[in-house]
C-alpha cells in the first residue's frame, strides 16, 4: 500500500479534538474508587498546563451507571444528561470531557439517538423545562478525558520527572494496558485509533517511556459488565473474567496495568485480592500481585508527585515494588497516614496476596 | 474463604497446546475441511440439528480445537440425508467429509 493511503487511513481512526472549552464531568464512582485521580487530571492539565477546563460543583452522575444496570429507562438518563448540557452551557463551554468512560459511551449514545430521532431530542428538552425550567446547546465536542491527556502527553512527558524505566537496567517498564469497553466499542469512529487500534493509553505509555506488552485477552472485558458485579448471584461471572485476561496476561510478566475507565481498575485490583484468597493464586513476582493504575496516576508519577498524595495507598494490589524499580522517591511510613500525618490506623492486611 | 461466588472454569484455547492430529488426518482424506467459511448453513438445514445439536460447522471447529470428544458426539446424531451438501456455499461434499472424519475415528483416534 502505498504511504499516502496508509496516512489517509490511519487520519480516519484519529480525533481532532479542541485545544479549549472544555467542561470537565466528574465520575459518580471514581471518587470512592480512586480520590485523587479527578483531582490531577485537574491539577496536570488545567494547573499545570494551563488548559481551559471548567470543573462546576453543580453537576451530577451521568446516570449512565442506572441505566446500564437496567434500573432506569433511557428516557431518564437522557434528562440527566440533559441537565449537564445545560449546566455546560450556563458555564460558557462548548466541549464537554467526561471523567468516565461509561459516561463518555452514554453522552455518545443520547447525541447519537438524537440525531438519529430529532423528535425524541424535543421530548427531552420539554422534560428538562418541565422538571427544572432549564435549556441547553448541545456539546459540540465529547472526548473522554484519557482523549485530552493522549493529545497534551508531550507536553507533560517535557514536564516529568520520571520516566517509565528501570532505574537499575534501564530498561522500559513493561505495561499492559486495558480500554474501557464503552470507550470505543459502542462507537469505534469516536475512539483514538477506534476499536481495531485503540491507541490512547499505549501513546501515553510510549510518551512516558514504557514499553506496551500485547496479550491474547487485551481486548476482553475487564470483567465488571454492571450486572455481572453489581447482582451477587451473577459475581461470579465477573471474576472468572478477570482471572481470564490475568492467566493471559502473567506469561508476559508485566510491571503495571494502565486502564482509563472506574470499573476496569477496581476490579482488576480488588479481584486480584479474592482469586488470591479463593485459589492461592498471584500473577506478580514474589507473591505481590500486577498494580494497576488509572492514566491519571501515571501521569502524576511521572511528573513527580507524592504517590500518596496520588491516593496510591487505596489500591488493593501494593504499587511499592513499582516505585522502587522505577526510583520514585517515597516514604513507606506515610503510607497510612491521614491529613496532615494524622494516624488514621493501618487497614487489616491480606493473607493470600503479598502487600508491604 | 468463601465469596458466595466461584471461580468458572476458563474456556480459552490455547492452540499451541491442543492436540490438531485429527483434523490434520482428516484434511489428508479431504482437503475441503481448509475452505469452510463457517457460515452454518449446513447446520441451518441440518434435519438432526435441532433435535441433537448436530452441526458439521461446529463438528469442523471442534477438530481445529482439538475438541474430539465433542465432535465425535455430534457425528453420532448425523442421518447422512445430505441436505448439507446442497446448500454448501463453498461446494465442500459435506456428506463426504463428514464419512471422511467418521473414517480417521474409526482408525483409532479416540472419542468413540
Amino acid at each position: 500500500m502505498i504511504y499516502q493511503g496508509k496516512q489517509k487511513i490511519w487520519s480516519d481512526y484519529q480525533k481532532d479534538m479542541p485545544e479549549d472549552g472544555w467542561f470537565y464531568a466528574r465520575s459518580c464512582i471514581r471518587q470512592n474508587f480512586f480520590p485523587a485521580s479527578e483531582k490531577y487530571f485537574l491539577t496536570i492539565c488545567r494547573d499545570v498546563l494551563g488548559k481551559d477546563i471548567i470543573d462546576n460543583e453543580h453537576h451530577t452522575t451521568c446516570g449512565g451507571i442506572s441505566y446500564h444496570s437496567d434500573t432506569i429507562p433511557q428516557e431518564t438518563a437522557m434528562t440527566i444528561v440533559a441537565r449537564q448540557f445545560s449546566i455546560m452551557t450556563e458555564c460558557g463551554c462548548r466541549n464537554i470531557v467526561p471523567s468516565c468512560i461509561t459516561s463518555f459511551g452514554n453522552y455518545t449514545e443520547i447525541l447519537e439517538t438524537w440525531r438519529e430521532f430529532p423528535e425524541l431530542e424535543a421530548r427531552i428538552r420539554e422534560m428538562l423545562w418541565k422538571s427544572c425550567r432549564r435549556e441547553f446547546e448541545k456539546p459540540e465536542y465529547v472526548a473522554h478525558a484519557s482523549d485530552l491527556m493522549y493529545k497534551w502527553r508531550n507536553e507533560i512527558a517535557e514536564r516529568a520527572r520520571y520516566r517509565l524505566v528501570d532505574k537499575e537496567t534501564g530498561e522500559p517498564i513493561r505495561v499492559v494496558e486495558h480500554i474501557g469497553c464503552h470507550y470505543s466499542k459502542m462507537f469505534p469512529h469516536k475512539g483514538i485509533g477506534g476499536a481495531e487500534y485503540p491507541c490512547v493509553l499505549s501513546g501515553m505509555i510510549n510518551s512516558w517511556g514504557g514499553e506496551m506488552v500485547d496479550y491474547p485477552e487485551r481486548r476482553h472485558c475487564c470483567g465488571f459488565g454492571f450486572r455481572q458485579y453489581l447482582v451477587k448471584a451473577n459475581r461470579g461471572y465477573s471474576i472468572s473474567n478477570t482471572h481470564k485476561k490475568f492467566e493471559s496476561m502473567e506469561p508476559y510478566h508485566p510491571d503495571m496495568i494502565i486502564t482509563n475507565c472506574p470499573g476496569c481498575p477496581y476490579f482488576l485490583d480488588r479481584w486480584q485480592y479474592v482469586i488470591a484468597e479463593m485459589e492461592g493464586r498471584t500473577y506478580g513476582r514474589d507473591g505481590f500481585g500486577i498494580p494497576v493504575f488509572t492514566y491519571e496516576e501515571v501521569a502524576g508519577l511521572v511528573m513527580g508527585y507524592d504517590p500518596w498524595d496520588l491516593g496510591l495507598q487505596l489500591h488493593q494490589v501494593a504499587v511499592e515494588p513499582l516505585l522502587d524499580k522505577i526510583g520514585v522517591e517515597y516514604d513507606p511510613k506515610a503510607k497510612y497516614l491521614g491529613l496532615n500525618r494524622k494516624d488514621i490506623m493501618k487497614p487489616e492486611l491480606p493473607k493470600g496476596l503479598r502487600c508491604f | 474463604m468463601d465469596f458466595g461466588f466461584r471461580l468458572a472454569p476458563s474456556s480459552a484455547i490455547n492452540l499451541d497446546e491442543v492436540d490438531l492430529e485429527l483434523y490434520r488426518k482428516a484434511a489428508l482424506l479431504e482437503p475441503d475441511i481448509r475452505i469452510c467459511m463457517a457460515c452454518g448453513s449446513c447446520s441451518a438445514t441440518c434435519t438432526a440439528s435441532p433435535y441433537s445439536g448436530m452441526s458439521v460447522r461446529k463438528v469442523i471447529l471442534c477438530l481445529q480445537r482439538g475438541r474430539k470428544a465433542e465432535a465425535a458426539s455430534m457425528l453420532r446424531n448425523c442421518m447422512l440425508c445430505g441436505k448439507c451438501t446442497m446448500v454448501c456455499p463453498r461446494g465442500i461434499n459435506t456428506r463426504h467429509l463428514i464419512l471422511s472424519i467418521c473414517r480417521v475415528y474409526d482408525d483409532g483416534e479416540g472419542g468413540k
